[in-house]
């Protein structure tokens, strides 16, 4: 079992969909998503629960839209 | 033992990572993918952390990055087209205890403002100059700038770019650090995780060699213009990396301690 996992929090109506966190994911976790946000851009949503919580999406984030969580599991 | 649910992660002790506060709350005014965001966002996260907001003037140029100020919750100025370094080293000799920076595209500092920025380089002036350099005028709608690549198409080169008749792109990175009066010169990228955090360092390296007065700090970043390459963000990314990066190298290229 992983010893961390983490969580992210993605701010979809300031998502421009621009997919530059989906390479920089080691775990797959982002994906476009079919629906569109406010301004017509297919935002990025999580589709597993894989996340480790490395930061490298946030970080990468042209628009700072992710907010990162990480959890150590005893 | 219990599964752990998102709202058990999703606590303030646990946050690794957010927006820094010191971009405000506007939805940025650039592109989807664009490297700007990234650049906006480590400038400002290497102020937080060296507790330097309060004391800091950025200079804004003309260019996609005109509304700079918009986003950096810092004092900021707005410059004439290339005249941010001239804007610049007037601000820093009036208030020698503030940190100055300017923040330019390649149109602005390559191309307009060529004279100012060799000669604020030349003079050594104690600022922070950053300079995202995509390769082409992003605002004005993709024309070619002095440092589109030789092939290269845009909008007035339809046919890419022949040196024979248009010239050849203007290395402003190797020139400058020539120049006795920086002291810290590097060429940097935003587009991957590691590069960021290459470029971050880079940054705060810049920063503190003010902190010092050690004389001018030039950081590029080598970004994308997804628009103006007629691309999409991701394979910007990728042709950044096959074709801007054989010749705009990454790397420091003068560091002088």
């Amino acid at each position: 079992m992983a010893k961390v996992k983490g969580d992210i929090v993605i701010d979809i109506e300031k998502c421009k969909g621009c997919g530059v966190c989906i390479p920089a994911c080691p775990n797959d976790v982002i994906a476009l998503s079919k629906n569109v946000n406010g301004k017509g851009y297919n935002y990025a949503e999580t589709v597993n629960e894989e996340c480790i919580g490395c930061a490298n999406c946030a970080i990468v984030c042209p628009d700072g839209v992710i907010t990162v969580y990480r959890k150590k599991i005893e | 033992m219990a599964e752990i649910t998102k709202e058990d992660i999703r606590k303030p002790e646990n946050l690794i990572y957010k927006k820094t506060d010191l971009l405000t709350d506007k939805p940025l005014s650039y592109c989807p993918g664009c490297g700007h965001g990234t650049a906006h966002r480590i400038v400002m996260e290497v102020l937080e952390e060296m507790d330097i907001q309060d004391k800091t003037i950025g200079i804004a140029p003309v260019g996609c990055s005109v509304l700079a100020y918009e986003f950096m919750n810092i004092d900021m100025q707005q410059a004439a087209h290339g005249r941010a370094p001239a804007l610049a080293t007037a601000v820093k000799r009036l208030n020698p205890d503030k940190f100055v920076f300017t923040y330019q595209g390649d149109g602005d500092l390559a191309a307009i403002g060529t004279a100012e920025t060799i000669h604020a380089c030349n003079r050594g002036e104690n600022i922070v100059i950053i300079f995202i350099n995509n390769g082409i005028y992003g605002m004005t709608g993709g024309q070619m700038a002095p440092t589109t690549l030789p092939g290269m198409k845009s909008s007035t080169s339809p046919y890419g770019r022949d040196v024979h008749m248009m010239g050849n792109p203007l290395k402003m990175t190797e020139l400058v650090a020539q120049l006795p009066g920086t002291i810290y010169v590097t060429r940097q990228a935003v587009h991957t995780p590691a590069n960021v955090r290459k470029t971050k360092k880079a940054i705060r390296k810049a920063f503190e060699n003010q902190k010092l007065n050690k004389g001018l700090s030039f950081v590029e970043i080598v970004s994308n213009c997804n628009s103006g390459w007629k691309m999409n963000p991701v394979q910007a990314n990728e042709w950044m990396v096959e074709n801007m990066f054989p010749f705009y190298p990454l790397g420091d290229i003068k560091v002088n301690d």
